[in-house]
């Protein structure tokens, strides 16, 4: 009777938007391989998961509790669930490839030395298990075959489509109380600093990014002045970064941060693969680049093929004309 | 501090990345090499708290013989000491193969040389990104070990890390020994002034032979992700397109 465990991401209570994508991946996989899914929850209480429950039709919990878990510790939430591994045997332990997904599968599998299998798009198991991931930050993808009883397997995050199922009735939770080696407590968050409130890189709407082409620190103000415009965000290229021209906290792309926004906006960007995989997932992309054969324009909806110094300029004119028109109105 | 980095070499590839007809590997025939972004920074971090406080930085990569190019330009940005695990570079080592091969590097270098109060990693590699190597090391060793580090600060009996999350960051305080994923953007890496080029030419390099441990995981095949062609519409080629390109944010809904 082994089973799928599926870790619920949560930061001290409050459970990640990634468990939808999570239990509904657990859910498929489940009833492929015709065995129980259960949601592993480590350092929180029945009581925190009853509404998680009922409200994405998870019926069975095991909650994994510890007076050492007060809260997120890669060495911790990874001992737990090697001891509950080793306590039931499941045939697959998943979760979503999130930063502390990954970590934490990574921290469990290694304790247990069973193979874990970072970002699956898909996962099956035929007569080994057979997965698809990505590598590359999502540019490429890697069909493997692992041989293992048992494996770890993280979901790369945003490749399920999250689907809700209500639960009838009441869900089953065990707690388990754990007597976790307490020098493992070395790693327990310390304290917390919040920096900022409101949208980010990754949640605006609009981003206005400018890239090599750019030229200087000095050459964003201009971009900035739009993205302000637009209540947008300002981003850019490694090209950028690495230049000293703005801070690494607006680098888009695959060692910078992957963004979703309505309009994106590429401004002397030459769309390399590991600056597009953090931009593709915009609605609308507008490339404005002296360059027809750059990548980032023959792979935008919308482009310019002219100066970025010229075009920026005569846009941010154009919407400060059309806006106060609408005021007059 | 006696710190240890360990980085890979990575195919550089420029707007796609192209795979080789049975599928196994990238193509790199018109491709360089570099070092994952992330160790880069690894190995510059490393840099600056031995400038700060003393003591040397090991750099160790496991790959072929070629990798020894990665190892000299950390020598070109002021590492000390280099360490090549050598593998027939034929397959791409399996996470878990490749984390016992550097597990045992360490070992036999903590034997002669002393323990390294910080091992550094990428929070990922480039191209496998498995997530997992530094992990299964620190935990074969007993270190704590905490992924996607943003800043440390060496403090006389703590080492103190920055994890970025939505909005923040959160703080961790580990005593030494202990190990850290690097993500980008922790510093800005210097660039090889010409003499640390020169220095380099000439680092030592100690080279081993990786151990033979069967991989769990087979790559089948690598191919590029499904991609929708898109038919791009030009609004202009001069300033005179800002008149369009308003027109599509009204049509967008963002003016
Ligand atoms: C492992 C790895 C990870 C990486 N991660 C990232 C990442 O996260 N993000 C990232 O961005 N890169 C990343 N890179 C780097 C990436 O490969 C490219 O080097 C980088 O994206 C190039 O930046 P760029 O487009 O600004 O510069 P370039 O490639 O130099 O392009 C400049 C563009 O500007 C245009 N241009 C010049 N002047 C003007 C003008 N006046 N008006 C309009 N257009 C003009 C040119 O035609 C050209 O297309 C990574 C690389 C590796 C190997
Ligand atoms: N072949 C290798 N040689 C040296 N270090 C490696 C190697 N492979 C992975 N690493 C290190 O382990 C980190 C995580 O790798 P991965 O588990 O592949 O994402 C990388 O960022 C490197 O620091």
């Amino acid at each position: 009777m082994p089973g799928v465990f599926v870790l619920l991401e949560h930061d001290r209570g409050v459970f990640a938007p990634a468990c939808e994508e999570a239990l509904t991946a657990a859910r498929t996989l489940g009833a492929a391989i015709n065995e129980e899914v259960t949601a592993i929850a480590i350092g929180v209480t029945g009581s925190d998961l009853l509404p998680l429950c009922s409200a994405q039709g998870v019926s069975r919990v095991l909650a994994l509790n510890d007076p050492l878990i007060s809260d997120y510790s890669p060495e911790l939430w990874g001992q737990a669930i090697a001891e509950v591994h080793e306590a039931k045997q499941p045939s697959l332990v998943m979760a979503v490839g999130t930063d502390k997904g990954n970590e934490v599968l990574a921290q469990g599998s290694a304790r247990l030395n069973l193979p874990f299998v970072a970002n699956c798009v898909s996962l099956e198991r035929q007569e080994a298990w057979v997965a698809t991931r990505l590598q590359w930050g999502g540019s490429l993808l890697e069909d493997v075959t692992v041989e293992a009883s048992s494996i770890f397997a993280s979901f790369g995050h945003h490749s399920v489509t999250p689907e809700r199922v209500s639960l009838d009735g009441q869900p089953s939770i065990e707690t388990l109380e754990l007597s976790l080696d307490p020098n493992l407590a070395r790693s327990l968050v310390q304290d917390r600093v919040k920096m900022s409130e409101g949208a980010t890189l990754s949640t605006a709407s609009v981003v206005v990014s400018g890239g090599r082409g750019v030229g200087s620190a000095e050459g964003f103000a201009p971009l900035e002045q739009l993205a302000e415009l637009l209540s947008g965000k300002v981003g850019c290229s490694r090209a950028v970064t690495n230049n000293g021209w703005r801070s690494h906290s607006d680098q888009v792309g695959q060692t910078g941060t992957r963004i979703a926004p309505d309009l994106y906006v590429a401004c002397g960007i030459s769309g390399a693969i590991q600056h597009w995989v953090g931009a593709m997932a915009a609605k609308n992309i507008l490339a404005i680049n002296t360059d027809p054969e750059a990548n980032m324009v023959t792979k935008a909806q919308y482009a310019v093929i002219a100066d970025l110094h010229e075009v920026i300029p005569a846009l941010i004119a154009e919407v400060k004309l059309r806006r106060e028109g609408q005021s007059k109105s | 501090m006696e710190i240890l980095v360990c980085v890979k070499r990575v195919p550089a590839p420029g707007s796609r990345i192209n795979v080789t007809q049975d599928g196994l590997a990238v193509d790199t025939s018109n491709l360089g090499f570099t070092t994952s972004p992330h160790e880069e920074c690894a190995v510059e971090e490393a840099v600056r708290i031995v400038e700060e406080h003393g003591g040397s930085v090991t750099v160790l990569t496991l790959g072929s013989a070629l990798s020894e190019e990665q190892l000299r330009y950390a020598a070109s940005v002021g590492a000390n000491k280099f360490v090549l695990v050598e593998t027939d570079g034929e397959h791409d080592s399996d996470a878990q193969q490749t984390a016992e091969a550097i597990r045992e590097t360490v070992i036999s270098l903590e034997a002669s040389h002393g323990i390294f109060d910080l091992i550094l990693f990428g929070n990922e590699s480039a191209d496998s990104s498995g997530y997992q190597v530094g992990i299964r090391v620190a935990v074969s060793l007993d270190r704590p070990m905490v992924n996607g580090i943003k800043n440390i600060d060496v403090g006389d009996t703590q080492i103190t890390a920055h994890r970025e999350v939505d909005n923040g960051y959160e703080v961790y305080s580990l005593k030494a020994p202990a190990v850290f994923g690097i993500k980008e953007g922790i510093n800005l890496p210097r660039y090889p002034t010409m003499k640390g080029r020169l220095a380099s030419k000439k680092a030592e390099i100690s080279t081993i032979s990786a151990s033979a441990s069967v991989a769990s995981q087979q790559r089948v095949r690598l191919h590029r992700p499904e991609e929708e062609t898109v038919e791009t519409t030009i609004l202009g080629n001069d300033a005179t397109a800002a008149v369009k390109i308003a027109d599509l944010l009204e049509e967008l809904d963002l003016l």
